[in-house]
Formats: structure tokens, sequence, C-alpha cells
């Protein structure tokens, strides 16, 4: 009976501690809010949930880059946390960065957008960026950039390349995401070589590089010259590279894994945005905004044109890349067919953002089917 | 068909060695579930030792030592600590594919030299690759591909046509019954296990040093738990399982060239699992002693609790 009480004794000092504990940081966290509008570089911790491993080469790899130019610019801590899970457990890494002190969190993939939705109504004096979504709330921004605009320049390298008039692209998905990058492609390929046609493989992966270097071996074996992609790995540009053929890279440069094939690459440059948005944070002017920007803000830009691009090339690029920059050539402006040759975008007319985020069918020259 | 064929083959390689790998630990009663973890050790170990010496020897060897020393970990963790096998192999898992994307850092984006890949080119075996339709897909390809087969048939030989590995399934089945006819169980239980585990640093490094070839964060994609459940499908079989493993390969990369028929590739992708399923269905209404798992399987063995 002795011990119990004891015990019991014990475990009732314990708590209590541990809730003046409690109190002693909550009051101490009310301070310093109510002290601070700006914060310093040294205090500022931002966050980012990468989808993948920052090794993968692709899509995480362009992130971390972004992560890095943003730790040597502005000086402040970042952390980050790989290969997380579109699920709740996203939920509990963002705590964690929280409670490490992050009033910035950047979570770089369509699936944790409800999961971010909830943690910036929990936490409302934390800024929160989710990439490629489109939920906002008053502390939830969400940002994502026009790669359409890219993949149709490298749709004119690869147009002016291409002897067989046969491209493949392996694709991940048939998301509106996808589905735009192809048809932007194909819009690119053909204003320089009517006559190509784009074939489709769906591979139902984003990373898996055996397997996708598979599926570019099979538009290969089926008459294509020219691999693009849009996959997180290099798989593709492999397999182009041992067939002799030519490669679109996708995310980044990957010119360094296939030196022998690779054309150019469309690619992603996160830092300027970063950049400029945890500045906000710590200056205090942040406000919650939906961002899709294009080849205007450097988010979306191509890779250096290697040896092996198709002479004329690089003029055509600039001369297209100029146009879609001052606005005198919209990427999906009529007119244009889809597959079944009907008309999509009228003459004169060209989609607005709401259309190009849903889109669901192919443009004409496009071979293959989205009803996967 | 006949590409179709050779990219079947390849694309099961992985997947027969990891399952093979896999039969040989089950049979000694161990379930190992960090069959992903242990290839994709070897996967980086193979690709980081091939790029550093460019060596296809040490490649080869280093994928072996690699997987074989994380087989060790497993069982010094079950047999010797006889901590819970199924937590044990996922742990196995988790830190495999920490600690080889920690290695890998630094082989992101390298490429192995023109003479390292030539040394894994594939080859014809005369007059078996002349056999039509299936010659090349069989009788043509690299190292790896003839290795696997081997293996298979010499596995196949092993467990059912000599004594230690008549021994080998006694410890799987009955462990106490081949304690006490003089057999050492634990030696067993160990060398199987580190047996297994470099089988599946093999299967890893297939991926990283000849079908890819580069090294990229999780390789294996999820293979290592294919070959698990390949394991049950072949019914813990070597032989079957070289058809297995080229059934679940095929599987896997057929919906590429059945797409322009309007066949679903997610559909397609849950063909080996669905397969899987049946069988296991079938073999437990069966109920036969061939087609079961080893008795033994996941129990750990300790002498003075018999």
């Amino acid at each position: 009976m002795k011990k119990l009480l004891s015990l019991l004794l014990v475990l009732g000092m314990v708590i209590s501690l541990a809730a003046c504990g409690q109190e002693a940081t909550e009051t101490a966290e009310t301070a310093e809010t109510t002290e601070t509008t700006e914060t310093t570089a040294e205090d500022m911790v931002v966050g980012f949930i990468f989808v993948g491993p920052v090794g993968d080469g692709g899509w995480t790899f362009a992130h971390n880059e972004g992560r890095l130019a943003l730790e040597k610019e502005l000086g402040v801590k970042t952390l980050y946390k790989e290969s997380v899970p579109e699920e709740q457990v996203v939920e509990s890494e963002m705590r964690n960065m929280i409670d490490q002190g992050a009033t910035a969190i950047f979570a770089t993939s369509f699936g944790y957008m409800s999961f971010v939705e909830n943690m910036s109504n929990e936490f409302p004096e934390v800024a929160f960026f989710h990439c490629s979504g489109y939920t906002q709330t008053d502390n939830m921004a969400n940002y994502f950039g026009r790669m359409y605009e890219a993949r149709y320049l490298t749709g004119i390298a690869a147009g002016l390349k291409t002897e067989s008039n046969k491209i493949g692209y392996v694709a991940a998905f048939p998301i509106p995401e996808v589905i735009r990058g192809i048809n932007a492609f194909t819009l690119g390929a053909k204003s320089v070589n009517p006559d190509v046609e784009v074939e489709v493989v769906w591979t139902s992966t984003w990373y898996d590089p055996a397997k996708e270097k598979e599926a570019a071996i099979t538009l290969l074996d089926g008459g294509v010259d020219i691999i693009a992609q849009h996959q997180d790995t290099a798989g593709p540009q492999q397999a182009a590279e041992e067939r002799g053929a030519f490669s679109i890279g996708y995310n980044t440069n990957m010119y360094d894994m296939a030196p022998k094939s690779h054309l150019t690459a469309a690619t992603w440059d996160w830092s300027g945005y970063y950049i400029e948005q945890v500045k906000a944070v710590m200056d205090g002017d942040f406000a919650s905004h939906a961002y899709w920007g294009g080849m205007n803000d450097g988010i979306v830009t191509i890779a250096p044109l290697s040896e092996h691009v198709a002479e004329g090339t690089k003029e055509a690029i600039d001369k297209a890349k100029e146009a879609i920059m001052d606005g005198s050539l919209v990427v999906f402006g009529g007119e244009i067919l889809d597959q079944n040759d009907e008309v999509k975008v009228a003459k004169g007319e060209s989609l607005d953002d709401g259309s190009m985020l849903g889109m669901d069918w192919f443009v004409k020259g496009v071979v293959g089917s989205i009803n996967q | 068909m006949e590409g179709f064929l050779v990219a079947l083959v390849i694309a099961s390689t992985p997947l027969l060695f990891a399952t093979l790998g896999e039969i040989m630990t089950e049979k000694a009663g161990l379930l190992n579930l960090g069959v992903e973890g242990m290839m994709l050790i070897g996967a980086v170990a193979g690709f980081g030792a091939g790029y550093t010496t460019n060596s296809p020897v040490i490649a080869v060897i280093a994928a072996i030592v690699a997987g074989g020393f994380s087989g060790l970990l497993f069982g010094f963790l079950t047999i010797s600590l006889r901590a819970n096998q199924v937590v044990s192999g996922l742990t196995l898992t988790i830190f495999g594919a920490g600690f080889s994307s920690f290695l890998g850092t630094n082989f992101i984006g390298l490429k192995m030299s023109e003479s390292f890949i030539t040394s894994f080119e594939p080859f014809k075996i005369p007059l078996l690759s002349s056999i039509p339709i299936i010659g090349n897909a069989l009788f043509n390809q690299d190292l790896f591909v003839y290795g696997g087969m081997i293996v298979a048939i010499l596995l196949g030989v092993y467990l059912y046509r000599t004594r230690k590995g008549l021994n080998l399934v006694a410890v799987g089945e009955n462990p106490s019954a081949a304690d006490a006819s003089g057999i050492n169980v634990d030696l067993y239980k160990y060398v199987h296990l580190t047996l297994g585990g470099a089988l599946c640093g093999l299967g890893g490094a297939y991926l990283s040093v000849v079908d890819v070839p580069q090294w990229q964060d999780n390789i294996t994609a999820g293979r290592g738990w294919i070959a698990i459940a390949l394991v049950i499908f072949v019914a813990w079989n070597p032989i079957k399982a070289i058809f297995g493993a080229y059934l679940f390969g095929g599987l896997s990369i057929i919906g590429f060239r059945l797409q322009q028929y309007g066949i679903s590739q997610s559909l397609l992708d849950t063909l080996p699992y669905l397969v899987t399923i049946i069988v296991l269905v079938i073999s437990s209404t069966r109920n036969s002693k061939d087609n079961g798992p080893p008795k033994g399987l996941s129990v750990p063995y300790f002498r003075e609790e018999r």
C-alpha cells in the first residue's frame, strides 16, 4: 500500500512538472511572436517536404537545388525530409519541422494538398507553400510552373531532328499536367515538322528506372528515333543512348546521363521563387497566392542544346522562346485540332488557365489514348 | 514478339535472383522480409565498386559480399538474438533503403565507363541461340541472365538431390528433429541466410550495374516485394522460380505493348499480385505438403525450449 501511494505521488509530481514545463514554453512562444515581426536570416528556418529522394536526378533533385540556392543566397537554415509518402504522415513531418522552428514550409507534391491545408489551419502563424495543387488558404499558397512552354521548345528540337517522323514519349500517368506537356511538345514539334507523330506509352510509375527504360525500348522497337519523357528518372534516356537514338530530358539537364543521345531537356528552376517567397516571409509581407509562373520568371527553361541537335535548332528555339516571352506566341493558341479532327481551340482564341489545368484530350498528331 | 521475349528475360532477372535468395532463406526456416533492402545494398555496392575500380569482377563480388553481409546482419538479429523475424525484416528494408541512399549520394548521375558496359553485353551461345523465337531471348543475353538460370538449376539440385540440401530442408521443416539428428541448426541457418542475401544483392546489382546502368535512389522500386510474393507463387521451388520470374517479369512489361490495343496499364499492374492470391487460394485448398511453406518458417529455434 505504501509503495502504491508513493508511486502515485511520484506520478502526480511528474505530471505537474510536465504541465509547468508546457506553460513555460507557451508563454515564451507568445512573447516571441509579439516581439518579432521581422526575422533575421539566422532565426529563419524553412522546411521542405520531398516526395522522392533528393538523389533522383529529377523532380526532387530540382527542388533540392532550389533549397540549396535558398540556403546559399539568404543564409537561412533549411530542414528537409525525403521520400515522404502522400499520406497522413506528411502532417507529422510538418509538425516536426514546426517544432524545430520552421516558419515557412514547402510541400512539393500534389498529393500533400489536403494535409497541407489541415496544417495551415492548425498553424496560422506558419506560411505554407504547396506545389502543383489548387487549394489556397490565408496562409497556404500554391505554386507551379508553366512547364508546357519549355516542352514546346523541346518539341521544336525533336521535330527538327527526327528522320522517321516518329517520336516516342514515355509518360507517367494520364493526368492534366502530363497531357498538357505531351500536347505542348507535339505542337512544338509540328510547328517545324507538320508530318511528325508523337507516340505515347504510359508506365503508371513516376519512379522506376528499369521499367521506364523498358517502356522507351518498346517505343524504339516500334520505329521512333527520339525519346521524350515525363518521368522522374533517366531510364528512358539510357534506352535512347543504348540504341543510338536521341532523347529529350525532363526536370534537370540530363546530358551527363546520356551524352550520346541527349538533345536538350525541359527543366525546372525553383530557386528564384523560393528565395523571393522566403524573403517575403522574413520581412513579414507574405501573402497567400496562387502562382503559375512561366518562362518569363525563369521558373521553367530548357537545358543548353547539345552538339547533337539538327542545324538551325538554336535559331528556331530562340525565335519561339522570344515569341512566347513577349506574348506573341501562345502555346495553346488556335487553331488546335484534337485526335478526332475536332476543333478544340478556334482560330484567334486560346485556352484559359482553367481549361489548361483540366486538360483531358490529345492534340492531333499524338498517337495513344488517355483512357487507361 | 522476339523483342518482347528478350525484354521479358531482362526484366525477370533481378526478380529471379531475389526469389532464389529468398527461397534459400525461407527453406532454412527464416522469413526475411528485407529482400528489398538487401537488393538495394547490393545494388549500391555493385555500382560503387564497379565505378571506382572499373572492374566487373569486383563489382559482382562487392554486390555478393554486401548482400551476404546484410543477410548476416538479419541472422545475427533473428538467430542469435531471436528477434522477431517480421519486424527485423521490415527494419532491414528500411535500413537498406536509407543506407544505400546514403552511400549512393556520391554516385548520382555517374555513368559506368564504356569498357565496363561492354563486359556485360549480350553474347550468343552457339547453336542454342539459333532456336527460333526463344533462342535469342534465352541464349543471347548477358552474363547475369545465364548466371540466374544456372543458380536456379544448381539450387534445385542442391535442395532435392544432395544430403546437405536435405539437411537444410529438415532445418526449415523441423529444427528440433534436425538438431536431434546431429545437424548444426544455427550454422545451417547462418550459411543459407548469407548466401540468400548474396543472391538478393546480385539481383539488385543487375539493375544498377547492367540494366539501367546507373545508381538512382531506390532503384529496385518494389521488386523485392514482388520477389517475396513470387516465392509463395512458385511454392518454394527454385526450378519453378525460373518460370514464375519470367511470368511476373513479363506481366510487368507487357502493358507497354498492349496499350495500343486499349488494354489498361493499371489493370495489368495488378496482375502479378492477383495471380499470387489465386495461387495461394488454390494451394491452400489442396493442402498439399509439396506446395506449402516450410513448417518451421518464421518460428525462432531455441534448443532449450524444445
